[in-house]
């Protein structure tokens, strides 16, 4: 009975194992957004290029829309870009942009350059309104319903998978929702 | 010298860990005396051929042969040649290679060292030892191949990583895996022992010294890597309680429980199942270590490349490894056989609680470490837990034992008195408690600035001085002839009458003792200030003024830099030192790195580095004053020089001792 | 580093202290105060307006917890989920005592029970072993109490 003990470091190297291989299909740099389901912050930012008018979130209440936070200087954002051209040319979700922590003069190059799909492109250029958002990188992009809540957070650049199985269907069932 | 021979080599040299792990295994079951003879040559003949594969890839580094993919990715013709060569273990596959070098070299040694063993014994540390070098070679050559080739040949490579362009990042690795795969010999003999059954004192012998100059190593490494992080990151600290910090400190602590309980399995035959337990830990937390940098598992500032799917691989060589080791434990273990009783005050009393310290000390570090990858795992969430929570948490668990190593070395084996070690230890209570009292009130008289007085200041400083005390009152008693009063003119022959052995102790007990005041004077009187500076400015700083008097531009073998200068003054206004900290621009990757300017003494470091440019000759500059702080390296190369000090005692070298008492006989024939 | 680090004055040991608390997002396991990240940088500047502008560190912590999560904070927050993060090492601790108290009970009462040597005497909870082993042998008994007396 005793020499029971003896398999005691086993069990404990067991149990170690089982969540070292576990951790192996964990991404230890994304970080899930305590903001799904709350309400998006407000700001008011200037619109890119048209002299200080400025833009806020509440012009989309009643509408289901795509903040993306991209810049000029982001390399993974030119991966998605071409979808959301897709999804502008299409229709079927509204998109804003928000230059983060760049220069006005890039981002309307940029955009010249590799097409504008947003609605509304307004520029962050101190950040402030990226960390009231909990941005810590870019792309990033936070799908907001009617009511101005964040449902959806996307981390990193979209795949044409990721709008076609997450992202659209969601957009179709908080369409179908009654607005604010 | 192509690298396809050292391809080829490397391909060798798993044939040879095949024949090393399985023939001398199988002979030492059937006691073939053949089978096991394989052991001793196969190990030379593998080293041999690592050193070959090693070499090429060397070579292909200091010649610039960019059509070897690892070449081109962390090396460039601008890299000075000496920093080519380190090169070569400065990626992951590379790093590799150099563990398996290390692994056959330790192999070699214990091959060449071991004809004293029983050559079943010998059989079956080699052959665990070549099972070993099988997996990595398996590693190595299906999952990092270092000699890969990248065709067409790239016309520049794109540079070592910054960071490791440096005298202290060249050795810290080399120095780490020495201890690390040091281990695995402690390792090789837990499980040669389990596989025979035999566990008497001459396996603690044997195992002992290999175990020890591991443990140095191990010091050695985690403290250049220390030293490194301070003077080459630029803000001045040296522990960040980072994953793979963890991952190489939680070996070390074992280590040490390992060297402590070793001497009670040799000298009382005491411990010896949770020895055999804790050398199978020592090198398994040095696989996992290996597991945690390489796989992506946790974030740290030091990983390499990941891929998961090596982290795959190595994990499943970690449970084969340590789960097939632990098997053997499980089923052996009860035949290890207890050794003789101690009384609940005696030295293995004593022991037994630094052994179980150091390893609940382990087990909260893992705790630390692998909780967020836990809490993750089971979908609760993501958290950091960073240094506020290890320091609150590792000091308590380390207390006791630190308050032991001025008691345990004055207990006697098998049974102590109480009242005798309280009067024996009086005075080195009374000095610290008194010293840490004192000194805190000293420094805000003298007018340090710094924080004001912390409690853990004075705990600090009382556990310093009670452990460097108690190795005062330890050695004065040794030198003193029993019963009689302390004299100069025997201590002599009374300290050679003492074996390295104990010195060595002393001398490691010392250096931790070292470690703990300089650890709490830093901690607790460093001063740091940053700010934006511009040419002409003075810094004020504790009782130094740091004049910036200039700024010019340097151009680098690989990189350019803009280097400022700082005349530092004390508050007389004397000149103390002149300063040149650096902000380099690598050419080749574009990455910046900061060289800080350091004015280095035992008493305190003048430390100042350049942050960002902020537009003409205004910089953000980092000044800091830290006391003390070269204490906290030095104790530790006092702990390793303890430790090779003790294993260079004669009680090892029994040839010596032999020859020396042949002669002495035949020259009174 | 901050672009201009005396632009608000703030108290900038609390500051710092507070920086060492957080955790930079984009770094591979640095602090708020260690990183020269940009976006470091932008938070130590947003940590350095709230406190500016009145705000305790608790109410700055959960700002940030509030939009990064608990990821922020170096030191991890006593909830359900990390007590056992908390309550580990001590109870660690304790189990360790225990262990060294059992070991120390076992050889007491096999001292009472009998001289012999060969008496159980394994040590901490994890590796105990109560089997006699095979008895020394003379010669190393000898060669044991030498090396004693030498000690």
């Amino acid at each position: 009975m005793r020499s029971l003990r003896f398999i005691i470091p086993l069990l404990l190297f067991a149990v170690i194992g089982l969540f070292l291989y576990k951790g192996l299909s964990n991404d230890p740099r994304k970080i899930p957004s305590p903001l799904v389901d709350k309400p998006a912050p407000a700001f008011s930012l200037p619109v890119l290029g048209a002299d200080g008018r400025a833009w806020g979130p509440e012009e989309m209440r009643g509408k289901v829309w795509l903040l993306n936070i991209w810049g000029s200087w982001c390399a993974a954002c030119q991966i998605e870009h071409p979808l959301f051209n897709q999804i502008a040319s299409a229709g079927s979700l509204p998109l804003v942009g928000l230059a983060w922590k760049d220069d006005p003069a890039a981002s309307t190059r940029w955009l010249e350059r590799l097409g504008n799909p947003y609605t509304v492109v307004i520029s962050d250029r101190a950040g402030r309104t990226a960390i009231d958002y909990g941005v810590y990188g870019a792309p990033e992009s936070f799908l907001i319903d009617k009511r101005g809540v964040i449902r959806f957070k996307q981390t990193g650049p979209f795949s044409a998978e990721i709008i076609r199985d997450q992202l659209m269907p969601l957009v179709r069932k908080l369409e179908a929702e009654p607005g604010a | 010298m192509s690298v396809e021979l050292g391809h080829f080599a490397l391909a060798v040299a798993l044939a040879l860990g095949l024949a090393l792990g399985v023939l001398p295994l199988v002979g030492a079951q059937r006691h073939d005396a053949r089978l096991m003879a394989v052991a001793q040559p196969a190990a030379m003949a593998q080293f041999v051929a690592i050193v070959i594969a090693f070499a090429t890839l060397i070579a292909a580094f200091v010649n610039n042969d960019f059509s070897v993919a690892l070449v081109a990715s962390h090396s460039n013709t601008d890299l000075p040649t000496e920093l080519r060569v380190a090169a070569s273990w400065g990626s992951h596959e590379g790093s590799m290679l150099l563990w398996s070098l290390m692994l056959s070299g330790w192999t070699c040694a214990v091959a060449a060292f071991s004809r004293t063993l029983s050559s079943v014994l010998r059989a079956r540390i080699l052959g665990v030892l070549g099972l070993v070098s099988v997996g990595f070679l398996l590693f190595l050559l299906f999952t990092s191949n270092p000699f890969e080739r990248l065709l067409p040949a790239a016309a520049q490579g794109r540079d070592l990583n910054p960071l490791l362009q440096d005298p202290g990042m060249v050795f810290h690795p080399p120095l780490l895996y020495m201890g690390y795969v040091g281990l695995s010999v402690a390792f090789a003999f837990a499980v040669a022992g389990l596989i025979g059954g035999r566990f008497d004192a001459a396996w603690a012998r044997w195992a002992r010294p290999w175990t020890t100059v591991a443990w140095c190593f191990l010091t050695l490494g985690i403290a250049l890597g220390s030293f490194w992080a301070y003077y080459e990151l630029g803000w001045g600290g040296w522990w960040f309680w980072d994953p793979v910090e963890n991952a190489s400190f939680m070996p070390w602590l074992v280590a040490t429980a390992l060297i402590h309980s070793l001497a009670v399995a040799e000298k009382r035959g005491a411990f010896r199942s949770w020895t055999v337990l804790l050398a199978i830990l020592g090198f398994s937390l040095s696989l996992v270590g290996t597991f945690l940098v390489r796989s992506g598992v946790l974030t740290s500032v030091h990983a390499f490349a990941t891929d998961p799917a090596r982290g795959v691989f190595i994990l499943a060589f970690l449970v084969i490894v340590i789960g097939g080791s632990l098997i053997l434990f499980a089923w052996r273990a009860p035949t290890i056989g207890a050794g003789n009783s101690f009384a609940p005050i005696s030295r293995e009393s004593m022991l037994l609680a630094n052994n179980i310290l150091l390893v609940v000390a382990m087990a909260a570090v893992m705790l630390g470490t692998l909780y967020p990858l836990v809490l993750d795992t089971l979908g609760l969430g993501k958290i950091s837990v960073g240094p506020p929570y290890f320091e609150a948490v590792f000091f308590p668990v380390m207390a006791p034992a630190l308050f032991l190593i001025a008691v345990g070395p004055l207990a006697r084996w098998k049974r102590s008195e109480l009242p005798p070690l309280v009067t024996r230890l009086r005075w080195a209570f009374a000095i610290s408690v008194v010293s840490a009292l004192l000194a805190p009130l000293a420094a805000a008289a003298a007018g340090v600035d710094g924080p004001a007085w912390r409690p853990l200041t004075s705990l600090g400083l009382a556990f310093g001085f009670w452990i460097i005390a108690g190795v005062v009152v330890a050695v004065t008693d040794s030198l003193r002839t029993p019963g009689r009063r302390f004299a100069l003119a025997h201590a002599g022959s009374r300290a050679r009458m003492q074996p390295a052995s104990v010195w060595g102790m002393h001398l490691a007990h010392l250096g931790m003792g070292a470690f703990v005041v300089g650890v709490t004077l830093v901690n607790s009187y460093q001063i740091s200030t940053e700010l934006r500076a511009e040419v002409g400015h003075t810094i004020e700083l504790g009782d130094y003024r740091l004049h910036f008097t200039g700024l010019d531009h340097v151009t680098g073998p690989n990189y350019d830099s803009d280097r400022g200068h700082f005349e530092v003054r004390d508050a007389s206004g004397k000149l103390i030192a002149e300063l040149h900290p650096e902000k380099r621009v690598y050419r080749a990757s574009g990455q910046p790195m900061t060289e800080a300017a350091i004015d280095r003494s035992l008493l305190r470091d003048i430390y100042v580095s350049m942050g960002e440019p902020l537009g003409g000759t205004v910089w953000a500059i980092r000044a800091h004053i830290k006391p003390f702080v070269n204490w906290i390296w030095l104790g530790c190369v006092m702990m390793a020089a303890g430790g090779f000090l003790a294993v260079a005692d004669k009680r090892y070298r029994r040839r010596l001792a032999q020859r020396e008492s042949r002669a002495v006989a035949s020259a009174r024939a | 580093m901050s672009d201009q680090p005396a632009s608000v004055p703030v108290d900038e040991e609390r500051l710092k202290a507070l920086s060492e608390e957080l955790r930079c997002l984009v770094c591979q396991n640095q602090s708020l105060a260690d990183s020269s990240a940009e976006l470091a940088g932008d938070l130590r500047d947003e940590v350095r307006e709230q406190m500016a502008s009145g705000r305790s560190d608790d109410e700055i912590k959960e700002f940030l917890v509030a939009r990064y999560g608990d990821f922020v904070l170096f030191k991890p927050p006593l909830k359900q989920t990390t007590w056992a993060l908390w309550a580990g090492p001590f109870a660690l601790l304790g189990a360790g005592a225990g262990a060294w108290w059992l070991v120390q009970r076992r050889q007491r009462l096999a001292n009472d029970a009998g001289r012999s040597t060969g008496a159980p005497a394994g040590p901490a909870d994890k590796a105990g072993s109560d089997t006699a082993g095979p008895a020394v042998d003379p010669a190393e008994a000898a060669r044991e109490k030498a090396r004693r007396l030498l000690d």
